[in-house]
Formats: structure tokens, C-alpha cells, sequence
């Protein structure tokens, strides 16, 4: 029982401390833009892992899910703004152990997100095909156009001000504000990447693969098939949420335009060119969309002079997608194919 | 045994990201410019001997002939203080980098800037809302920053290292607000506003306050978004209540299609504006609809100030016979008002320019005399415009 356990917990702890020995590198080497540049790098791969439940796994198509991230942005913003809200203190606990409190924004972000996930979800995905597309978008442009006329939350001037967490003193140590939004967030993406992990590879998760491959099948196999995606979506939305409040937190500004179409269909481009239905496809898209602007393109515009930084990502893109029509992994996990290269068959063949 | 390796492949992938971007994080620190990044912080924005002054700016995008004009003013201020010498012996070198219009690429170009590149002086952005993302950063870094033609009053709010060289928006609403009640002696005024710019609701608001202070009626307030292509609905509504003039605080590519498509409704109001229908694409769009209309702006081609004549006849020479737009002037008195700074500091620190461009009083700009008041604002004087064709024609000055 305990080795079980130990099993199940060792290796995303492994990851976990791994990402924190980075973040210590990072903190200690390398200046403020590439930190800023990391953190976008890590909300952006719980973006990705998290639609790739919805687009990839279970088969439907959003493209709105830069909304739900705008949902979890703008509360958890707004939470860490106001001392109290409707009678209930959000920012609960002392300024000690203040980067608990970004915990709290966080889970609020994503609980808002995953509600309106739901309501969405619900009637939408009743229905069979495009809908949710459809449904998906409108609701994004809809809560837009809110978020650029509520006055509380600055409107088209955007939410300016919005705090990081302070320094942590952990005895002899100091932890910079850096590496304590870094903890948070590695924190949220090995949560994220555990939690989906399992998910699919349960009996849940398996439902969620039959929807995908053949809804009426799976309806026959006596799966409740809205519901099953209708869970999909909220579990996304929540993540969504959350990589939102992690946004809101590193970039210490908000603007409705930065939650336009274009940001959902980035994220749709990453979990295409990661694979639908590869986790860890995902992860490294996620990162190579973030990283190739920044790190590759702005230098190399530094240095030539010329301005075709945008027209050198698209053409990657479009490169990668002919070279690679179904992402870099298709469905399969960077796991499957360490073992295939070992000659070893996936666990998939040897049930068979 | 056999446990222990199935577990390593299983978690393999969450093992490999922590990997992975250790490798892609290494591999950064190579493709930073060498020298660059290993300044101390004693001698922040010289290498050698170039001081280093950044710039982020729209220069794609929907907004991108802003960031363009900007630029064209700053380099062509630049390179003429360079070929008389430089300052304190020393070059300027200018590091633009584009945000594309977006507002938390804003705040990654200047933290670029100022932790990468480690430039000791900023200059940015045209629009209020990249100005704010970006204006917190340059604060934290304690490295000055200066706003070319941000109107919102909240940018030089963040703090004591931020300023601007253009007036704010309260002014231009009440400059055209007193234009409308002086000058054109109207009564009842329709305002259409552009929900989606923080910059169109503050010259609004200021324009409606001024304008019923000063006894007049705001008999109409519709508004739009911009990026939106029909105004007939809003347009409509403001018709049925027979307004004088209309002021329509937004940026030119909607200001265009909007005066197109209120003459085709029969409207014969006055069309009033702001500095954001300064653009050659106006007239291009809006076609002759757009003739008669009013704006205020930063300056006007028609002045026959030597400075300002001085100013065009340089630009045209440098750009192929472009005509400076207000954004390139802006830009020109931003950059200005900074290398004098420079000159007047006793060191070449971010604190000592600060503490400089702090004390600026009566700079003789392109864009008139610029004083830098207590709240790090310009006070200075606004033009109001008619547009004829092509061109602007210079109708009145109105003083702060």
C-alpha cells in the first residue's frame, strides 16, 4: 500500500522539485524579462494541458477558452485588490505567509470559471457537433464587451496595479517575489498536468476517450455522455481560470484586448502543434509558442534590423503543420515514445 | 525492478519538462547580446561609449502608423544630436522594440529593455493603455520614462520616474468643449464615444463637463467600439434629437466610416474630435464626408514658427517628403526634452536625468512650449484643426 502510494506521489514530486531547482536558477542568473517570459511560459502550458481535455481527449471543439481565463484573471485580481468582499476577507491570511492568499485567488479564479464553464457547458454540449464552437466564441466576445464596460474592473483603461507576492523569509533563506510567483506556478502546472494525467487514465478518463471516438458507441456502452463532457469542460474551465490568476499576478496589469480571439486560438495552435490527446505534447508546445517569439525572434530582429518576426512564427507553423500534420507527438506521450525508443511495447499494446 | 522502470517511463514526461525548459531557459542566456547584459549597476546605459535609450512602440498592428511615427521622430532627434557631437561625448543608440499593439507584450518589451538591454532612459507608448501596463515596470527600475502622446491622466500617476511631454486628456475635452461654445457658438452637441478606448471616454467626459458648464446641452451620448464597421443604429438616435455639432472622440479609422456614414443619413452636424483623428488614413477613408470637421491636436504643419517650419522642412528631407504627423512631432519633443536632460545631468545615472527632465521649463518643442509641472505633466498650449483633404488647416490656438 505504501509503495503504491509512494509511486503515485514520487514522480510529480520528482518533477516538482526539478522545476523548483530551475526556478532557483532562473532567479539566481537570469534577468526580470526571461522570469516574466517563464511565468507566461507556465500559464500558458495550463492553458494548453487544459483544453487539450476538451479539444483533444474528449473531442469537442472550444474556441473560447481565452474567456475562462479572463474569468480567473479578473476575480482573482479583483480579490487581491479589495480587502473585503461582500462581508468576506479573500486576502485571509497574514502578510507572513502572504503567497497563500495567491492560493486562495487562484482556486476563486478557477471555481468562477469553472461555474461559468458550466453554464455554458451545459446546453451546449447537449448537442452534437459545431455548437460548442459557436457557443464557446459568442460567450467569450459577450463577457468581453462586460469586462470593457465595468467601470469596478477599469474597463478599456484595463486593472492596473495588482500585487505580486512579497519576498518570503524562510529563516536564513529569502525567497524573491520571483521565486515565490515561480513556486505557485510550477506548483499549478505539475497539479494540472497530475490531475489530467490520472483523470484519462481512469475509468472517467476512458469515457472521456469513447466519447471522443464514437458517441453513440459509448452511448451503448451506457455512458451518460453529456455529463461526461459537460465534467470535461468544467475541469477545463477551472484550470483555465487558474492559469488566468496566475496571468494576472505575473503581469501585474489586465486589459480586456489581451483576451481577444486571437488568445484562444493561441492556445488552440499550441494543443494542435503538442497533439490532441498528448499531455506532454502540450507542455512542449506550449513552451516553444512562448519561447520562439521571444527568445529566438526578438535577437534575431536585434540583429538584422528587419521586422519579420511574425512572418517567421507563422511560416514555423505552417511548416510544422505540413511536416507534422498530427503535432509533434500525436496522441501519444513523451513516456510512449522513451519506451518505444527502448524497444519496449506501450502499455495500450500489451493489453491487446 | 520492474516497477521502478515502468514508474520512470510512466512519469517520464513530467520529468522531461522540468528538462525541457531547463535546456530552452539555458540556451536564452546565450542568445543575449554580450556586454549587454552583464552591466553593473554603476554604469547603467553606457557600453562603451553609446548610451543606450529604449523605445517600445505599436509598430504592427492595427495602430502601427502611431509606433512608426513615434519612431521616425525619435531616431531623426537622435541621429541629429549624434552628428553634433553626442552627449558628454558619448553616442546615443536607440533599442525600439515593437509590442504589437497588445498590452502585456507592452509590459514584456520594457522589461526586456530595461533588465535585458539595460537602457537608462525609456520612451513610450502612444496609447494610455500600454503606457499604464508598462509605466509600473520603468518605476520598480527606478528608470526614467517618457510618454510621447499618452493622454490618460493615470499614466504619470504610477510614480516619480514617469513622465509625458503631451497634455492630458481633461484639457483636450475642455479645449474642444470651449471651441465648440466660443468658436462655433453652438448650442445642442451629440457626443459618440468609443466604449473600448480608456482615451475616448476621458475626452468625453471632460468635453461633457466643460460644455454644460459652460452652459451648453449634450443632447445625444451614443457610443460604439472600435473595430466595429456600421454606426447607423447609434448615428440614428443621435439624428432624431437635431445636434449642432457631434464630437466624436475616437481614432480615425472609425471617425472616417462614422462621418461617411452619418452624411449619407443626412447629417449636416459639425463633426468634432481629438488628437486620434490625426492620420493621412483619415481622409482616405472618411473621403470628402470628413471635410469641415474639427480637432483638436499637439501642433500643426501650418504654423509658420521657425521651429516648426525648421522641423517639416528636416523630416521631409529624412522620410522621402513625408509630412510629420502630431505622433512624429510628439515623438521628435519627447526624445528633445530627454537629450537635454542628459546634457543638463551632472552624471549619466537614471536618477540625475530624472531629477533633469523634472526641471524642464519653457522647451521651446515642435508641439509648443513644454513645461513639466509638479505631476510630471507638460502644460502646453493645444491647436485646434479643420479638416481639408488631405491636409489640416490651422484654425485657432487655445491655451491651457
Amino acid at each position: 500500500m505504501t509503495s503504491r502510494m509512494l509511486k503515485s506521489w514520487l514522480s510529480p514530486l520528482i518533477a516538482f522539485v526539478g522545476m523548483l531547482v530551475i526556478g532557483v536558477v532562473l532567479d539566481q542568473f537570469f534577468n526580470q524579462y526571461v522570469q516574466l517570459i517563464i511565468l507566461f511560459a507556465c500559464t500558458n502550458i495550463i492553458l494548453a494541458l487544459s483544453l487539450n481535455l476538451v479539444n483533444g481527449f474528449t473531442g469537442q471543439f472550444s474556441i473560447g477558452h481565452a474567456v475562462f481565463m479572463a474569468i480567473g484573471a479578473y476575480v482573482s485580481a479583483y480579490l487581491s485588490l479589495r480587502p473585503e468582499i461582500f462581508g468576506v476577507k479573500f486576502t485571509m491570511f497574514p502578510e507572513a505567509i502572504d503567497y497563500l492568499n495567491y492560493l486562495v485567488y487562484a482556486v476563486c479564479g478557477g471555481l468562477v470559471a469553472a461555474a461559468a464553464g458550466w453554464v455554458v457547458g451545459l446546453p451546449s454540449l447537449r448537442l452534437r457537433g459545431d455548437y460548442l464552437a459557436i457557443v464557446t466564441l459568442g460567450f467569450s466576445e459577450i463577457i468581453r464587451v462586460i469586462l470593457l464596460n465595468t467601470q469596478a474592473v477599469g474597463g478599456a483603461r484595463g486593472l492596473f496595479g495588482i500585487p505580486r507576492p512579497d519576498a518570503l523569509a524562510l529563516g536564513p533563506l529569502t525567497l524573491s517575489p520571483f521565486l515565490v510567483m515561480y513556486v505557485l506556478a510550477s506548483f499549478w502546472v505539475v497539479l494540472t498536468f497530475l490531475v489530467l494525467w490520472r483523470l484519462i487514465h481512469s475509468v472517467h478518463g476512458r469515457a472521456f476517450l469513447s466519447v471522443r471516438e464514437d458517441e453513440i458507441a459509448a452511448q451503448a456502452m451506457g455512458i451518460n455522455t453529456t455529463q461526461v463532457k459537460v465534467r470535461a469542460f468544467v475541469i477545463s474551465s477551472f484550470f483555465a481560470g487558474v492559469a488566468g490568476s496566475i496571468f494576472a499576478h505575473s503581469a501585474n496589469y489586465l486589459n480586456p484586448s489581451t483576451f481577444g480571439f486571437t488568445k484562444s486560438v493561441d492556445v488552440i495552435i499550441m494543443i494542435v502543434l503538442g497533439g490532441m490527446g498528448s499531455l506532454s505534447g502540450s507542455v512542449v508546445a506550449a513552451l516553444f509558442i512562448t519561447f520562439l517569439p521571444e527568445f529566438v525572434l526578438r535577437p534575431l530582429q536585434e540583429y538584422t534590423h528587419i521586422d519579420f518576426r511574425m512572418v517567421i512564427y507563422s511560416i514555423t507553423l505552417v511548416l510544422f503543420m505540413v511536416l507534422r500534420p498530427k503535432g509533434l507527438f500525436g496522441s501519444r506521450e513523451i513516456s510512449d515514445i522513451a519506451r518505444s525508443l527502448r524497444g519496449e511495447r506501450s502499455a495500450d499494446e500489451r493489453a491487446s | 525492478m520492474i516497477s521502478v522502470r515502468r514508474y520512470l517511463g510512466h512519469y517520464l514526461g513530467l520529468s522531461l519538462l522540468a528538462l525541457t525548459i531547463a535546456t530552452v531557459a539555458g540556451c536564452t542566456k546565450k542568445s543575449e547580446p554580450s556586454g549587454e547584459g552583464a552591466q553593473s549597476a554603476a554604469n547603467v546605459g553606457i557600453v562603451g561609449d553609446e548610451i543606450l535609450v529604449g523605445q517600445f512602440g505599436a509598430f504592427t498592428g492595427s495602430e502601427a502608423t502611431f509606433g512608426q511615427s513615434t519612431d521616425k521622430g525619435v531616431r531623426m532627434a537622435f541621429d541629429e544630436k549624434n552628428q553634433a557631437g553626442g552627449i558628454k561625448g558619448k553616442k546615443l543608440k536607440l533599442i525600439s522594440i515593437d509590442n504589437q499593439g497588445k498590452a502585456e507584450e507592452a509590459a514584456a518589451a520594457i522589461t526586456r529593455l530595461i533588465t535585458q538591454n539595460n537602457v537608462i532612459a525609456v520612451i513610450g507608448e502612444v496609447a494610455s493603455s500600454r503606457s499604464l501596463a508598462a509605466a509600473p515596470i520603468a518605476q520598480q527600475h527606478k528608470i526614467p520614462m517618457i510618454t510621447p502622446s499618452s493622454t490618460n491622466p493615470r499614466v504619470t500617476e504610477v510614480g516619480d520616474y514617469i513622465f509625458r511631454v503631451c497634455f492630458i486628456d481633461p484639457f483636450q475635452g475642455t479645449v474642444m468643449a470651449k471651441f465648440a461654445h466660443e468658436h462655433l457658438k453652438v448650442k445642442r452637441v451629440a457626443v459618440l464615444r468609443d466604449m473600448k478606448s480608456d482615451y475616448s471616454i476621458g475626452l468625453a467626459d471632460f468635453f461633457i463637463k466643460k460644455f454644460t458648464e459652460l452652459g451648453g446641452t449634450i443632447v445625444a451620448d451614443e457610443k460604439y467600439q472600435s473595430g466595429e464597421s456600421s454606426f447607423e443604429g447609434q448615428l440614428t438616435q443621435i439624428k432624431a434629437e437635431k445636434p449642432e455639432a457631434i464630437f466624436i472622440p475616437g481614432y480615425y479609422t472609425e471617425v472616417g466610416l462614422i462621418a461617411k456614414q452619418a452624411r449619407k443619413l443626412g447629417i449636416t452636424a459639425t463633426l468634432l474630435g481629438g488628437d486620434g483623428w490625426d492620420s493621412s488614413k483619415l481622409y482616405e477613408i472618411g473621403g470628402d464626408d470628413i471635410n469641415g470637421g474639427y480637432f483638436s491636436n499637439h501642433y500643426t504643419t501650418e504654423s509658420t514658427d521657425p521651429v516648426v517650419v525648421n522641423f517639416i522642412k528636416k523630416f521631409k528631407e529624412r522620410y522621402n517628403g513625408e509630412t510629420p504627423d502630431a505622433l512624429a512631432a510628439a515623438g521628435y519633443d519627447a526624445a528633445k526634452v530627454l537629450i537635454e536632460a542628459m546634457e543638463r545631468a551632472p552624471e549619466l545615472t537614471p536618477k540625475a536625468i530624472r531629477d533633469e527632465i523634472a526641471k524642464t521649463k519653457d522647451f521651446v518643442g515642435v508641439t509648443g512650449k513644454i513645461t513639466i509641472d509638479e505631476n510630471r505633466n507638460a502644460s502646453k498650449p493645444a491647436v485646434v484643426v479643420r479638416v481639408d483633404g488631405p491636409n489640416n488647416r490651422f484654425v485657432t490656438t487655445i491655451a491651457p
